[in-house]
């Protein structure tokens, strides 16, 4: 793109707080560490990834507590976010359209708000799985909780943990794809803000919100 | 005494075994429960041989002590009242540890690899420097014997005195029992022996007597002569067809490649839907319809 068509700076749009940032991100290093050093204990072409937190009885303890960071940490996103995250009436239509959304022909989706029925169920799932995994996980934290259970209840739990975790992790593909895909999106993480054209395009109703409710309160 | 000392490994947890050992008769340790007098002989050897002590603990209404197996207690004598069809009380003493399964469920759920293995003898030993205290074993295993200690979080069971063994000697409690209750040798001797037993106990009115030696986990290499070999329950809820629990085959089975398998396809479905569609990229029209929208509300 030639520089002279770009003479003009976009409007940015505020999109996440510093504070829903943090939060994000420090879910995002739970997630990502949990991943890791539960595919370790899940199969062993993985175990090696043990190391990267000093071997396997390292993952053992360490495991438990990060997922208790997580735990609280995505707590606080859920809190942030549920409400805007129900289902409305344009998500049915947008998942029916799911193919004009892969093929990236927006003009073809209905406006919608600040998350698209995507962003929605990512969310959702993720609460899900969240807390199965807490659940399951308490189960199977033997260090703390062994007596609380039987044998039998702790190999449910612990086939349950590894199913649902692989169920986070492709879930958590989905999501990181989609940030990568829709370019644009990531300085909303990162910078908080984003640009008003990708408003525009991807949560035309969020912006005109935003814009109605500028309108009035100035 | 035959050879039978073997360090070569058959089965190694988390691992695949590459090497082709040795051919090796495979061992056994058979506990006839009729012989057995309660005497604790082999317990206190146990902790003897392997350098373990009990802590003081408490009575729990019966000669069994401790109650339960511990990560110091690596066999442990079950004292159970039970009363027969007749009417009489017989009391029922099972010595309690490792079977020694030829298809492990502690090794098929162990994630640390080399932390358990099974030697060609039959043996299956926990290996301590590779074990880190999980508990994957305990879930895995059908009998509930591996108990993970709490001073250095790793799990203790009978190691059927593989130290032992392997410079030809029979396990302690074997070696410490008077009756003789406890023998050791080849596991086609000590069948054939047990087999011995059995006719005799028949003999003497025991129409039940029989050998367990289950083959829901392959045979197993602690073999025991029960008097009531029709109801193993009654030993302090010895299992009657024990197996890998059928959540741990499908954990450790179907789930780890299933499993692995899904990730990668989301990899690839991200990798190929971008490679086809390529970004999604935000126009300057966006941009400019957006600035509209902010400056005049269209």
């Amino acid at each position: 793109m030639p520089p002279a068509a770009r003479q003009e700076q976009p409007i940015t749009v505020d999109r996440y707080t510093a504070a829903a940032r943090v939060n994000h991100w420090i879910t995002a290093i739970s997630l990502v560490l949990l991943a890791i050093s539960g595919l370790s204990l899940f199969h062993p072409s993985l175990y090696f990834l043990s190391a990267l937190f000093g071997g396997g009885a390292v993952v053992r303890w360490l495991h438990p507590w990060i997922g208790v960071v997580l735990f609280f940490s995505f707590s606080g996103l859920f809190i942030r976010f549920w409400k805007a995250n129900l289902w409305v009436r344009e998500d049915g239509t947008w998942m029916a359209r799911l193919r004009d959304v892969l093929g990236a022909h927006d003009d073809k989706l209905p406006e919608v708000g600040k998350y698209n029925a995507g962003q929605k169920i990512v969310f959702w799932s993720m609460s899900a799985v969240i807390i199965v995994l807490i659940s399951s996980g308490l189960v199977i934290w033997d260090q703390y909780f062994y007596g609380y259970t039987t044998i039998e209840q702790k190999r449910i739990a612990i086939l349950i943990h590894a199913i649902v975790a692989i169920a986070a992790i492709c879930v958590w593909i989905v999501h990181v794809y989609a940030a990568i895909w829709v370019r644009g999106t990531i300085r909303a993480m990162t910078r908080g803000s984003v640009t008003g054209g990708w408003a525009w395009r991807y949560h035309r109703k969020w912006l005109r919100e935003l814009v109605g409710g500028a309108k009035k309160s100035g | 005494m035959v050879m039978l000392q073997a360090t070569d490994v058959i089965r190694r947890s988390a691992s695949k075994v590459t090497t082709t050992p040795q051919q090796m008769p495979e061992v056994a340790k058979l506990i006839d429960v009729s012989k057995c007098i309660g005497c604790k002989a082999c317990q206190a050897a146990c902790l003897e041989w392997n350098d373990r002590r009990e802590e003081v603990g408490v009575n729990s209404g019966s000669y069994q002590n401790p109650d339960d197996l511990t990560p110091a207690t690596f066999t442990l004598m079950r004292f159970t009242e039970w009363v027969n069809p007749d009417g009489n009380l017989e009391w029922l003493i099972r010595k309690d540890g490792c079977m020694h399964c030829a298809d492990p469920g502690c090794l098929k759920a162990c994630p640390a690899p080399g932390a358990i293995v099974q030697y060609v003898n039959g043996i299956v030993d926990f290996v301590h420097e590779n074990c880190i205290g999980c508990g994957y074993c305990i879930k895995g295993c059908p009998f509930n014997i591996p108990r993970i200690s709490q001073v250095d979080s790793k799990a203790y069971k009978c190691t059927l005195c593989s130290d032992r063994v392997a410079v030809g000697q029979e396990p302690a409690c074997a070696k410490a029992c008077p009756t003789h209750a406890i023998v050791f040798g080849t596991k086609e001797a000590m069948l054939k022996h047990a087999q011995g037993r059995v006719t005799d106990l028949k003999s003497r009115g025991y129409q039940n007597a029989g050998i367990y030696d289950p083959p829901g986990v392959g045979g197993t290499h602690v073999v025991y002569v029960l008097h009531h070999a029709d109801q193993p329950e009654i030993y302090a809820g010895l299992p009657k067809n024990p197996t890998i629990s059928p959540i741990v085959e499908l954990w450790k089975g179907m789930t780890k490649y299933a499993g692995l398998a899904a990730i990668a396809t989301f990899g690839v479905l991200g990798f190929i839907h971008h490679a086809i569609n390529g970004p999604n990229r935000v126009s300057d029209e966006d941009e400019a319809s957006a600035k509209r929208l902010k400056e005049r509300g269209i």
